[in-house]
């Protein structure tokens, strides 16, 4: 199984150094798996480090955050390679589509040149070959080829989240990372985008890391799932495991206050409180100030993760005597 | 290679079709190329070498002698004609002006990039040395400065002291622009982009830093070199210049030193004073106007996308 793992992550921790503040603990032992062709979901509310998590592996964070642990990308440990070598892995290999990717294109760069630039700095074809290639990319994501001489202002929304896509695949990487590649566009565009991520995953069989709060698009896109929690994996399965048999109170939860359309309530569910300020940290379980069923271990003690079933973990005291 | 020239030219011709219109830009471009023209021809406007005394039949010299046929801004007071030093004049003015003005850019965009981009303790030193320089009065220490090279017999002639000085002393006001620049742009996300495509420092400063601020330091430059050319005025006048090869600062320094004002001869202090305007209000008006166009995002909209495209599918084809 680990042998066959494209991405394997483990024991991730990262933490930001804040002046005055001490260290801010964004990711503490995360672990997970990417399989070829596979979709994992990394879900978790605002703040529980979903995009640090992707940053720290592709190694883009601020000069003041410390990363530890490994990340084995085909076997190699991309945590140890000089930033030179790195920089030959990050989009050749492991491509990213930012949140918000509107904003990341240049303004003052056409699209299409953008799309190329990617092409041309790993040296993958002369340039005349990657304008064709350029070209071809657009046409995948449904944009008009002749349009790739245009800036992004003269793009709406949709279509600069899908050039960002098309960009992303410039290099045919085996990883795609996609930072809630849905937020800020209306629901239509939304499933759009969504349909094509699946499209294309199904025509180039690259495995997609997805990253999002909405539980809706994990149903419908992921096959694995990593439900995180103030920096931790709170519980980590198959799709469908985790939305029928969720273990983790948190996951219980989060599922709760997702409206169902078959059953709708007069009140949506919501989960009291706050997630834990990073700089203060709860000694015990993090997810325990909010927990409706704690009880005193977990104030103290830090659950580790349990395997629940197969290829199933959940961290939680209450599953050491279910098991 | 040929595509990207056609683009470029494209480019170029959207550019002007565009900067026509502009009443303000055009007469500022207008007044800067007629002075670079006129110092370009010189030989050819005057019939008179630059330090030819002009005699009357009885061969004497003609001092401070208004404008007439012998020449149309009048003579100096040792009869040399204003009208040849005035377009001589040019020619020492603006390369003066001109390379000090490109020294300040080059040296204040390097320093601005540097220290907005790679920040920390390249940063502090540069901005430090920015700071230092922003609080010595530019004037005085010039004045020390161009006095004491002159002295040290350096072997190298008195105008590139002078631009040298002025060069190397006018960057700061770019510098701190441009660094104030990068320092906005290099936090966006279109960077973070182009590192995560796995671009290094130099590709992401040329390829995505660079091209956002070149507008600024455009128009920077061409109001820079205003100043740079109001500098050397200022310095001639106070007889720093090289009264050998008399910029227009020198001649009002002449016109100064020997009573231009008090014989009333206006034309020997009024051209040169209404050259030095002319150019640097053309530099003015062709910066500010230059600053406005070059932002790309002040000219199209994204649903007036697919008109454009057809248009100049249909212009090119």
């Amino acid at each position: 199984m680990a042998e066959s793992a494209l991405l394997r992550v483990r024991n991730l921790n990262t933490e930001f150094l804040i002046p005055d503040q001490g260290a801010a603990r964004a990711l503490e032992d995360i672990s997970f798996d990417v399989h070829p062709g596979e979709t994992l979901g990394l879900v978790g509310e605002s703040g529980c480090g979903k995009t640090t998590a992707l940053m720290s592996i592709l190694r883009l964070l601020p000069a003041n955050a410390r990363i530890s642990g490994q990340v084995f990308f085909k076997g190699v440990d991309l945590m140890t390679l000089p930033e030179k070598e790195m920089r030959a892995y990050r989009w050749r290999e492991l491509a990213i589509v930012f949140q918000g990717a509107m904003n990341a294109l240049n303004p003052v760069m056409r699209v299409g040149e953008q799309i190329r630039e990617a092409i041309t700095l790993h040296r993958l074809m002369p340039t005349r070959e990657a304008e064709v290639r350029v070209g071809e990319l657009l046409e995948l994501v449904g944009i008009p080829k002749e349009r790739g001489a245009q800036y992004p202002f003269q793009y709406s929304g949709g279509m600069r989240q899908r050039a960002m896509i098309a960009m992303a695949l410039a290099c045919s990487p085996s990883i795609l990372f996609a930072d809630e590649p849905t937020t800020a566009l209306d629901v239509m565009v939304q499933a759009q985008v969504l349909e094509l991520l699946n499209d294309i995953q199904q025509r180039l069989g690259l495995a997609i890391v997805l990253v999002t709060h909405d539980l809706g698009v994990v149903a419908e896109m992921c096959d694995t799932v990593v439900v995180m929690y103030g920096g931790k994996v709170a519980e980590y399965g198959p799709v469908d495991v985790i939305f029928n048999d969720p273990q983790h109170p948190y996951t219980q939860k989060l599922l709760e206050s997702f409206p169902d359309l078959n059953e709708p309530t007069e009140v949506l569910a919501s989960i009291p409180g706050t997630p834990p300020r990073l700089t203060e940290i709860p000694p015990g379980c993090r997810f325990e100030p909010r927990c409706h069923v704690c009880i005193n271990r977990c104030k103290t003690e830090s659950p580790p993760l349990l395997r629940v079933g197969e290829s199933h973990l959940a961290a939680c005291h209450l599953l050491v005597d279910k098991l | 290679m040929n595509e990207s020239w056609l683009l470029f030219k494209r480019n170029l011709a959207d550019f002007w079709r565009v900067f026509r219109r502009n009443r303000m830009g055009m007469t500022g471009a207008a007044l800067v190329l007629i002075a670079v023209l006129v110092a370009i021809i010189a030989p050819m406007l005057s019939p008179y070498p630059p330090t030819a005394v002009i005699r009357d039949e009885a061969g004497r010299g003609l001092t401070f002698a208004p404008p007439s046929v012998h020449g149309p801004l009048g003579t100096d007071d040792a009869g040399r004609d204003v009208w040849t030093q005035l377009v001589y004049g040019a020619r020492i003015s603006l390369t003066v002006g001109f390379l000090a003005g490109f020294i300040a850019m080059f040296v204040g965009s390097l320093f601005g990039v540097l220290a907005g981009y790679f920040g920390g303790w390249l940063d502090n030193l540069l901005m430090r040395m920015t700071d230092v320089l922003l609080v010595i009065p530019d004037l005085p220490l010039m004045l020390v400065l161009v006095a004491t090279l002159r002295q040290m017999d350096l072997k190298i002639s008195p105008l590139t002291v002078l631009i040298l000085v002025i060069g190397l002393l006018y960057w700061t006001s770019t510098a701190r622009l441009v660094r104030s620049q990068v320092l906005s742009i290099k936090e966006r996300q279109f960077v973070a982009r182009a590192r995560a495509i796995g671009a290094g420092n130099f590709h992401i400063i040329r390829k995505h830093i660079l091209p956002q601020i070149m507008p600024l330091i455009v128009a920077n430059t061409v109001l820079i070199l205003s100043t740079a050319i109001l500098i050397e005025s200022g310095l001639a006048f106070l007889g720093l210049g090289d009264p050998t090869q008399p910029s227009w600062g020198t001649m009002l320094n002449f016109a100064f030193d020997r009573n231009a004002i008090s014989n009333g001869a206006w034309w020997f202090y009024l051209p040169p004073g209404l050259a030095i305007v002319w150019v640097s209000l053309g530099c003015v008006l062709l910066g500010n106007v230059l600053e406005e166009m070059l932002n790309p995002r002040l000219t199209g909209h994204h649903l007036e996308g697919e008109a454009r495209v057809v248009e100049t599918e249909a212009a090119s084809g």
